[in-house]
């Protein structure tokens, strides 16, 4: 579990982050959602390490993070995986390189045959087995996205953050990326935070979803709840699709023709 | 940077690949050109030396003094600094912009011991080496230059180049060498891994590297000329 407490940050003055405090529970997809520019990725940033907050502190598992001495924030990070919104793969090594290099890294304990299998068994995880040997230039992004995720997972991370995993993705592959997300945060109980402006996304996997707003956590539930939230900022940004007003329309023809819709999604994130 | 660095295997074997792109993927351009300074120096030296009373030997005793003291430390530094440092600059400065630098501090890396320091090592073991090479490969250049053309006896070129040899010469050159690469890879890397923007920030760090360098050589070798000889 990831406690965010009272976090604030400026970047010249202007402030980008304002008072924000939630939870972010294990073993469930929480998605921070939000318009361009509300600070999604800044908040995600400062709860990863790559930035400091001026205010605020932020708790994994009962350890403070933030200000706390260079040896613990490195056993913390050692138990981050984290899937960037350009996969960020190094592309001077291979597909099975790049997932082997976190293993090369922080487990120097493994022996050469044990990190090989543990990079098979990633890739095949991620429906990559046959990929290894290509570089990253030579794959789609959706394969790019899937390769992040089994970098991330391979040195069995217990926090997985990403930052926008379906963008440049066409639908069809942003829902297989979002159900492989789904997928492995039941499957290995890990606390994963996704920022996301995608609605489908949030049908689909959004098990505990933080709406903020200029800076602002405005409302925080489920994904059954969202469409009948009342916070007229989130429900300009949710209704702004109109695949969502459709949804709605169903919701509220059908009485809660959503909460089948949304179960719907669920049922795919398992297939 | 080298206060948490990582194990040192993983720092030797970063090293090591650094190494050879900076060292041995270098050795061709480095060869061409201190080879041709070589021949140049040799061949307007022989130009201006019309003195009849001057021996022949001169020439060889003078391309000795110019590329030991000037022409290999110095140029192949700027050399370097072209190949070398757009490359550093370029190379840290596009993982910069597409996140690989934050992919390792996210793993726990120290992103700069690294990144930059195997670079840094590299560079300082590399560039003596190669401009030991542009030493030895200048005067032979001198040599086929001077006996090809006409200009001069191989006698009197062997016999200049043995004449009055200081080896502090040699030392100086070194210690030249490793401020220059230290300079260079510094520079390089810090432009580099601080481009923030895109690509074309990331070209603008590559200029800025290599400007930057050869100025900095440039400051630096008349500063421990004045300090040194």
């Amino acid at each position: 579990m990831i406690e965010v407490s009272n976090i604030e940050k400026s970047f010249d003055g202007t402030p980008v982050l304002k008072g924000i405090s939630c939870v972010f529970e294990t073993g469930k997809c929480n998605l921070l959602l939000g318009g361009s520019g509300t600070g999604k990725s800044v908040l995600l940033q400062c709860i990863v390490g790559l930035m400091k907050p001026d205010i605020g502190s932020i708790t994994f598992d009962g350890t403070i993070y933030t200000n706390s001495k260079v040896d613990i924030r490195q056993e913390i990070r050692r138990k981050i995986g984290m899937l960037f919104q350009g996969s960020a793969l190094f592309d001077s090594m291979t597909v099975a390189q790049n997932v082997e290099f976190p293993l090369q890294m922080l487990t120097p304990e493994m022996t050469p045959e044990e990190r090989r299998d543990r990079v098979e068994f990633c890739l095949k995880r991620v429906g990559l087995e046959n990929a290894g040997n290509k570089m990253p230039a030579e794959i789609s992004g959706g394969m790019k996205k899937r390769v992040g995720i089994a970098r991330a997972i391979a040195p069995q991370c217990t926090y997985l953050f990403c930052d926008e995993p379906n963008s440049g993705l066409d639908p069809a592959t942003s829902i297989k990326i979002d159900q492989l997300i789904h997928e492995i945060t039941h499957e290995y109980d890990i606390t994963t935070v996704i920022v996301t402006h995608d609605m489908n996304s949030v049908i689909e996997i959004g098990e505990h979803i933080i709406f903020l707003h200029q800076g602002k956590k405005l409302w925080d539930g489920t994904k059954e709840e969202i469409l009948n939230a009342t916070v007229p900022e989130l429900r300009d940004f949710i209704f702004s699709s109109s695949l969502v007003r459709a949804a709605k329309r169903i919701d509220d023809e059908t009485e809660g023709g959503i909460a089948a819709f949304a179960e719907e999604g669920d049922a795919g994130a398992g297939i | 940077m080298v206060t948490r660095t990582e194990s040192f295997r993983v720092l030797w074997n970063r090293t090591m690949e650094e190494a050879m792109l900076i060292g041995v993927d270098s050795i061709v351009i480095v060869s061409i050109v201190s080879a041709f300074i070589g021949a140049v120096t040799c061949v307007q030296i022989a130009y201006n030396l019309t003195n009849p009373l001057i021996p022949q030997s001169t020439i060889g005793f003078m391309v000795r003094e110019m590329t030991i003291l000037e022409l290999a430390p110095t140029i192949t530094s700027i050399v370097l600094a072209g190949k070398v440092g757009s490359s550093i600059a370029g190379g840290l400065g596009t993982m910069r912009i597409t996140e690989q630098v934050s992919a390792l501090e996210v793993m726990g890396i120290n992103s700069t011991s690294y990144l930059v320091l195997p670079r840094i090592i590299a560079a300082l073991l590399m560039f003596p080496l190669l401009v030991i090479l542009a030493m030895m490969l200048s005067m032979v250049g001198g040599f086929l230059a001077g006996t090809l053309t006409g200009v001069m006896t191989s006698q009197d070129y062997i016999e200049g180049i043995r004449t009055d040899f200081i080896p502090y010469n040699i030392l100086f050159a070194l210690i030249k060498a490793v401020v220059f690469a230290f300079l260079v890879s510094g520079i390089s890397a810090f432009k580099g891994y601080y481009t923030t923007g895109g690509a074309l920030e990331v070209g603008a760090a590559s200029t800025g590297a290599v400007t930057n360098s050869i100025i900095a050589i440039l400051l630096a070798d008349f500063a421990l000329a004045a300090l040194l000889l």
